[in-house]
């Protein structure tokens, strides 16, 4: 850089200082968000005790006497994403493997780009589509299931996140050199047997990390789970039951009247830093993972 | 000579392969079944009241009269701004990572931050927006306000897409620049984001395709559920068409039902559109860089 003229060198440095500021605007977010949030939050905690908060096993914000125990709403949380899972993770995986081991390129190259299509679709649409396609399927097989259920959220949250688990995962598969698969299939090994005794331990961490990714994006599905599931917060982990999820109630609130600064409005926020805990800690342990991954190759 | 354990066994392990295969087959099939279902589910239920009257009407107590005007031009509001907004933020933000940043704890700080915000759920975007944009610059609950929001949450596609593209750049173009004598800027701006524009286009798009279809930010910074006018200005307020389609929802009556769904079939027309060219721009790119 030495032998460049004086403004030449003067234009480098100013360009590179203002696309590093457009970067600096990420970091700002990250900081903002947890001030934020930390922020109202202490404000709450100054009204409700974090012992009421962590321990009362109700939660009932908008009628008297007030209760302020978190749990139901990670319960529900909890019970929306665990159906999701449940749901996703053996289409997810099936999908990816039949993709990446079976299928010819010409049915890749047609099933891929329609799942991506899936992926792609609005969660409020998933959300329409539990409350008027799934929760009356259900009622035939369920006579006595409420029209608002977690089962219902749980399925269309699983519809939704399949097709991450199926992409990262068939990435992750695609990873393992082919030298494997023929060693394995050479030593006289069936195809399902390569698959799963060399292919799925070699490929593990990438397929752990896009389950990890799927359930942090199921913590914090919104729309579905406002649309389907219902708004009564329980402690129960019960899927036909209605519940209210973490992401339900703030959406729930902030639709309401609530005064700005109040304590409803405060604890959206509480509820907020919760969840954002949650899916941290998800993100965190899916770069670990992948970052182990990298390191193995 | 081989027992006939042996062979039953033989015969075994090839069905069990020829089973799994079958489920493995079978869970695609749920996936595309599930897509199918919904597509034809929506467009039965919401086909009848699409009409020309339903896209250049306002919302109404009435469903036979109601329509999506205002949703439509908020939509195309708040993208207005946002798409540049994020564009121009991503794609400076990526090159200065895969084109400047020095290898050091401060530029993979910037990265594992990247990742990590493109996982954070939207809603708590929107809560950022509501105190930072509606009540700290006091934009109120206006198109601005929305679009800020939106820019935040779509960044992190934008940036790791844009990284993407870049990276896919040969190295060979670059070295071909410096010995020309070309600067660190001149081969960034001149050779490597010409070269990259196609990928970093094709994930804007499918960023913004995000942004269209997301309701919950929007909520929480409240964009208004019934809007009967034409946002004008950027501190217009506003709705969306996500919002819109949620509102009829959410109504017990089944008329609403119908029209939420017409709604709907218009939203994935966009985005399917969208996602469309973002496909043509993507092939394109490969065939350029092979």
């Amino acid at each position: 850089m030495k032998i460049l003229s004086g403004h030449h060198r003067l234009k480098e440095i100013l360009v590179s200082k203002a696309l590093l500021a457009c970067a600096l605007i990420s970091i700002i977010t990250t900081v903002s968000i947890v001030v934020i949030l930390c922020k109202e939050a202490w404000s709450f905690f100054q009204i409700v005790s974090v012992r009421e908060f962590l321990t009362n096993p109700l939660w009932t914000p908008l009628f008297e006497p007030q209760n302020w125990g978190i749990r139901p709403l990670i319960y529900g949380t909890l019970t929306v994403t665990l159906g999701a899972i449940i749901f996703a993770l053996p289409l997810g995986l099936g999908s990816a493997i039949y993709l990446s081991e079976y299928a010819s390129p010409t049915t890749r190259n047609i099933v891929k780009p329609i799942l991506e299509v899936l992926a792609g679709v609005p969660t409020v649409v998933y959300g329409y589509f539990a409350l008027i396609f799934i929760t009356p399927l259900l009622q035939m097989f369920i006579p006595n299931l409420g029209v608002f259920n977690a089962l219902s959220a749980s399925i269309a949250v699983g519809i939704m996140i399949t097709p991450m688990i199926s992409s990262l995962s068939e990435e992750a598969l695609l990873a393992v050199p082919n030298a494997m698969r023929e060693g394995a299939l050479a030593l006289g090994s069936t195809k399902l047997e390569t698959t799963f005794r060399v292919i799925i331990p070699y490929a593990l961490s990438g397929i752990v990390a896009s389950v990890v990714l799927a359930i942090s994006r199921a913590l914090g599905e919104t729309m579905i789970v406002t649309i389907a599931a219902g708004a009564t917060p329980k402690l129960t982990l019960n899927p036909l039951e209605s519940v209210q999820t973490m992401t339900a109630y703030i959406v729930q609130v902030s639709m309401g009247d609530a005064p700005y600064g109040g304590i409803e409005h405060l604890s959206i926020f509480t509820v907020g830093i919760t969840l954002f805990m949650f899916t941290v800690m998800m993100n965190l342990i899916a770069v670990a993972i992948t970052d182990r991954f990298k390191i193995g190759e | 000579m081989q027992t006939k354990a042996q062979s039953r066994y033989y015969i075994w392990r090839k069905a069990k392969n020829e089973i799994f295969r079958g489920l493995f087959l079978l869970s695609i099939i749920v996936s595309l079944a599930s897509l199918a279902i919904l597509l034809y589910g929506i467009v039965n239920a919401g086909w009848s009241s699409l009409s020309w009257n339903f896209l250049n009407s306002f919302p109404s107590r009435f469903a036979q009269l109601a329509g999506i005007k205002s949703a439509l031009f908020g939509t195309l509001a708040f993208i207005s701004i946002t798409a540049p907004l994020a564009f121009v933020i991503g794609v400076c933000t990526a090159v200065y990572l895969e084109e400047y940043a020095a290898k050091n704890w401060f530029t993979k700080l910037l990265q594992i931050n990247i990742s990590n915000l493109a996982g954070i759920p939207s809603i708590v975007y929107g809560m950022l927006g509501l105190v930072l944009f509606v009540r700290g610059l006091d934009l109120g609950r206006s198109v601005l306000a929305g679009a800020l929001t939106m820019t935040l949450l779509v960044l992190p596609v934008i940036i790791v897409a844009s990284q993407e593209a870049i990276r896919a750049v040969p190295q060979a173009f670059r070295h071909g620049s410096y010995a020309l004598g070309g600067t660190v800027t001149q081969t960034a701006f001149r050779i490597v984001i010409p070269t990259a524009m196609p990928g970093i286009l094709t994930g804007t798009i499918l960023a913004i395709s995000r942004a269209i279809g997301e309701t919950a930010p929007l909520i929480m910074i409240g964009a208004l559920t019934y809007v009967a006018f034409i946002p004008t200005s950027p501190f217009s307020g506003f709705t969306v068409l996500p919002i819109q389609i949620f509102n009829w929802v959410s109504r017990p009556q089944p008329e609403f039902q119908d029209i939420a769904a017409a709604g709907i079939i218009v939203l994935l027309a966009i985005l399917l559109l969208l996602n469309a060219v973002a496909i043509g721009l993507r092939n394109k790119f490969r065939k350029k860089l092979q």
